[in-house]
């Protein structure tokens, strides 16, 4: 299982040929309490940094951006009654969407999980 | 995700800055200050924290000046400062708390401020003004320049300013200062807080019971701290206090009126007493008494989003049918209410409670209902 970052601090683990796509541990920090999250409709075709979905925090709305490109296949619907678990638990039950990549090549762009941890200290 | 806008201008600290760092906070630049949006329990933690207990708020970028004049006489002082602001200042009681505002000439809203007059010994012909952040070196430049010969303008960058807000706040205060415990809504008083010098008054921007307490700077920490001594109370960042007063129906200065609103477009005619809407006298004063005999053409308003999506501030408000009718102006998540709420001005005839309108986020209409405010209810000690 392969976990790949962008530097907007969203992840996409890939599993097949689908990749899983939220936001980081560290971005949901940044956001604070997330009280609403918009997503795409499944069967949207994505193009590598285009906007995928909006989450809002009580302080403002966020985007987020698609990590590569490729075809939303799911999308977490629980996140309408549940959006509180972005912040709990963003790599499991925060999930966003699944996304068909068209072309893994894109992922080499994207930072391994030890590069995305150099990059927030970096940033920090 | 997009990065917030970072600015390199040297940020000025309040009194309390090292207790914030020290709370771990999270520091952002407001109004030219370094102040805590949120502490590490996080805005909707503090918001319920507050609605429940009692909160404790550092806004000592807030502006403190007083407005004195020298022949000692409260008539003097508060004729000058009316005319600059429609509320009634003349017949303030001493210790007697106001909120007004500082109109323009076309009557558009210069900044919105607190006024009280002073009732300590040795303090005829003083009034104490609190004015925003982000607008006091203008506020104090106009009432500079308007003031009448024996009247004069002291700022008190030396002051700290604190709220303490909640159903606990009384509770909490009254330990240490038992003399504000009857201090009734819009009084104050000089009191010994736990041994330091305090001007407190019963009033606040959340809604709830509460004071803001206003001492020296360099007693501000230990009072700080000594507060927050008591379980009952908590630090409350900015964001809190934003959704907070937004459920409260109160405005934001810069957000939901400014120098293009009047106060009654605002719905702010509670603020000006029946004296000065018959007399007068005021700068804009022919606006406000049209808009009062007339009606205004546009007002602000309370929404309610249909859905779970928040409608932000520049939200644009229409018609079912897709008519502009107007404008958001804040807007967010209301932790107490459960759900988004905004407020925003429309045309009056779109303006009566449960009309339907449609806010348009991100491209797309979001249906919502005109809604009473405040949106959760007012708990002021009366």
């Amino acid at each position: 299982m392969t976990t790949r970052y962008t530097k907007d601090h969203e992840y996409i683990r890939i599993e097949g040929d689908t990749g899983i796509v939220g936001i980081s541990e560290y971005a949901q920090g940044q956001l604070g309490d997330v009280v609403f999250v918009e997503l795409p409709s499944v069967g949207k075709s994505l193009s590598k940094g285009d906007e995928a979905a909006v989450v809002e925090s009580v302080k403002a709305a966020s985007e987020v951006y698609a990590p590569v490109s490729g075809e939303v296949v799911e999308v977490n619907s629980d996140l309408e009654a549940s959006p509180g678990a972005v912040n709990e638990d963003p790599s499991g039950r925060g999930w966003f969407m699944k996304i068909r990549v068209k072309d893994e090549g894109e992922l080499g762009d994207l930072m391994t999980e030890d590069q995305y941890q150099e990059f927030l200290k970096s940033i920090g | 995700m997009a990065e917030p806008a970072h600015s390199d201008e040297p940020l000025l600290q309040t009194p309390l800055h090292d207790e914030h760092v020290r709370s771990g906070a999270r520091m952002v630049p407001f109004a030219g200050y370094s102040m805590p949006v949120q502490y590490p329990a996080g805005i909707l933690t503090e918001h319920n924290w507050t609605r429940e207990h009692a909160g404790l708020f550092d806004v000592s970028h807030m502006g403190q000046a007083f407005l004195v004049a020298e022949d000692k006489s409260h008539e003097t002082v508060a004729r000058a400062l009316e005319a600059l602001i429609p509320a009634d200042v003349l017949n303030l009681k001493p210790n007697q708390q106001r909120y007004s505002q500082l109109l323009a000439q076309d009557g558009g809203i210069l900044d919105d401020l607190m006024v009280t007059r002073v009732g300590a010994p040795g303090h005829e012909g003083w009034l104490y003004l609190v004015v925003n952040a982000s607008m006091k070196d203008a506020d104090y430049a106009h009432i500079q320049a308007h003031l009448p010969q024996g009247v004069s303008l002291n700022r008190k960058d030396g002051l700290a300013l604190m709220a303490l807000q909640g159903p606990s706040a009384a509770a909490v205060l009254a330990g240490l200062a038992p003399e504000t415990a009857d201090l009734p809504f819009m009084m104050s008083a000089g009191v010994q807080v736990d041994g330091i010098r305090c001007h407190v008054s019963r009033s606040g921007y959340t809604g709830e019971d509460g004071f803001e307490i206003s001492c020296q700077a360099e007693d501000a920490a230990k009072l700080w701290n000594r507060l927050l001594a008591d379980p009952e109370v908590k630090p409350i960042g900015l964001g809190a206090r934003d959704s907070l007063r937004l459920e409260a129906g109160l405005c934001l200065y810069g957000h939901d009126i400014d120098t293009t609103t009047s106060p009654i477009e605002a719905g702010l005619i509670w603020s000006i007493q029946k004296r000065r809407r018959e007399e007068g006298g005021f700068p804009g004063a022919e606006r406000v008494q049209r808009e009062i005999k007339e009606g205004a053409a546009r007002v602000r308003v309370g929404i309610r989003p249909e859905g779970r999506a928040p409608a932000r501030e520049g939200s644009i408000i229409t018609t079912p049918d897709g008519r502009e009718v107007g404008v958001v102006t804040s807007g967010g998540f209301g932790p107490t209410v459960n759900g988004p709420v905004a407020m925003g001005y429309v045309s009056r005839d779109m303006s009566a409670v449960g009309t339907d309108l449609h806010l348009i986020v991100r491209g797309k209409p979001l249906p919502a209902k005109v809604a009473a405010m405040p949106f959760a209810p007012h708990r002021y000690k009366r």
